[in-house]
């Protein structure tokens, strides 16, 4: 059992990294990656969000919008599947405000380091996206805690990384024209080259 | 009516505000839907007409909107016009539908959409509203049909399907790069446009975080280490 759980998370992580192999949230990637401080910020409030939102939705399929969801309500013949998009953007928008009231709250030293990231993550496609990959690869709500905290791991470790790099790089002699962004691109272009050679592991 | 405004605003971002290079905006579906030329322009008027509508539509109502619920009534607008755009599309081209799957459902969450909604159109009149998206959109489109160009053409040798450089395997002379067919390298060649661009527009290039002290002759060196 334990032993299929840590399969999900190194899969999500390594395999299908969301930034890396799926390409999902690069604008905030590519943004907010000058700083390692930054990143980890970013990288932990995207952690959170994840594992709070992905099971959150793996539930509102399973119970609500699932073809013959609702037979428990009595509705066994309603398949509310097409308000898929919008209900998950909901759901995360409300997560996300949620999260921000409590730790406000009750955590103010992590919701000062969090700052204005936490807002930023509701316009963060990684998020929808682990959702949306979530329902597509059928997940019990167990494996889709394990695949949220995962995917939301995978994200934060590559932006800490690209940010590591970044840092580094801020002294070297690069071209004028592509300093910054276009820099960035590349550099990105190499790491997602290099995480292409997980690919042929199979767990 | 100022014509002056109308030209920046469907000008202006093709190459010195492009949403792409210098707003750093709706990159996720630049990367993914770009190895085939086909695909990519669909995908491009897909992009263009929801922006150029969302926009007009949210400067129709913006003095209506209260600021408080702006963000939940943009995000309906743009959600309505995605399922229209893909529903048509699924009637009319079911083929390249099923190739661009989710991506027409990431519309919604596609920052240049909602930048453009959020910076211009809640501001400015409908018609030049309508101009800006339709300006963002082809900005978008321009470096998303460059990119898609190369990526077909040298790493498949065909450009819509039309074989233009004959592979050797089908007994012609070019070697495909099969490289440019991963989808990393997308990241790649944006940053070579990137580079392209900003060297034939200097002022986008991006200052330096720290500056260089000026270089010291021996001399001076001497003389300051005396003062300390």
């Amino acid at each position: 059992m334990f032993e299929h759980y840590l399969n999900i998370f190194i899969t999500t992580v390594f395999i299908e990294n969301i930034a890396l192999s799926v390409f999902l949230g690069m604008c905030t990637f590519l943004a907010i990656s000058k700083k390692i401080d930054a990143a980890i910020g970013l990288g932990i409030a995207v952690i959170v969000v994840c594992l709070i939102t992905v099971p959150l939705n793996n539930l509102i399929f399973n119970y609500v919008l699932r073809d013959g969801a609702l037979a428990w309500a009595g509705l066994p013949d309603t398949n509310l599947e097409f308000v898929e998009l919008i209900s998950y953007i909901g759901v995360i928008a409300a997560a996300v405000q949620i999260l921000e009231m409590f730790l406000d709250k009750y955590v103010p030293a992590l919701y000062n380091a969090l700052g204005v990231f936490l807002p930023l993550i509701t316009v963060n496609c990684a998020i929808l996206g682990a959702s949306l990959f979530m329902v597509e690869k059928d997940l019990m709500f167990g494996e889709s805690v394990v695949y949220g905290l995962g995917a939301g791991f995978g994200w934060a470790m590559a932006i800490v990384i690209l940010a590591g790099i970044r840092e580094k790089l801020k002294y070297s002699d690069i071209p004028e024209g592509l300093k910054g962004l276009g820099a960035t691109f590349i550099i990105v272009g190499l790491m997602s080259f290099g995480f292409m050679s997980f690919g042929g592991i199979s767990l | 009516m100022n014509l002056n405004r109308y030209k920046e605003a469907l000008f202006k971002p093709l190459i010195d505000e492009n949403p792409i290079t210098l707003q750093i905006l709706g990159i996720c579906s630049a990367l993914a839907v770009t190895n085939n030329l086909t695909v990519t322009l669909v995908m491009c008027v897909a992009l263009t007409s929801v922006c150029a509508f969302s926009n007009l539509f949210i400067s129709l109502i913006r003095n209506h909107i209260p600021s408080s619920i702006r963000i939940i009534v943009q995000m309906t607008i743009i959600a309505s016009l995605v399922i229209v755009v893909d529903e048509l599309l699924k009637a009319y081209d079911y083929e390249t539908s099923k190739k661009l799957s989710v991506f027409v459902g990431l519309i919604i969450t596609n920052c240049i959409v909602m930048g453009r909604a959020e910076a211009f159109a809640m501001k400015e009149k409908p018609l030049l509203s309508f101009f800006d998206g339709l300006g963002n959109g082809l900005g978008y489109s321009v470096i998303l049909i460059g990119v898609a160009t190369i990526r077909e053409l040298f790493g498949a040798g065909t450009l819509m399907g039309h074989e233009i450089l004959p592979l050797v395997s089908n007994g012609g002379w070019y070697m495909a790069n099969n490289l440019l067919l991963l989808p990393p390298s997308s990241f790649i060649i944006i940053g070579l446009f990137i580079w392209a661009i900003r060297s034939y527009k200097p002022s986008q290039v991006e200052e330096d975080d720290f500056a260089l002290s000026k270089h010291q002759t021996s001399e001076d060196l001497t003389k300051r280490e005396l003062n300390v």
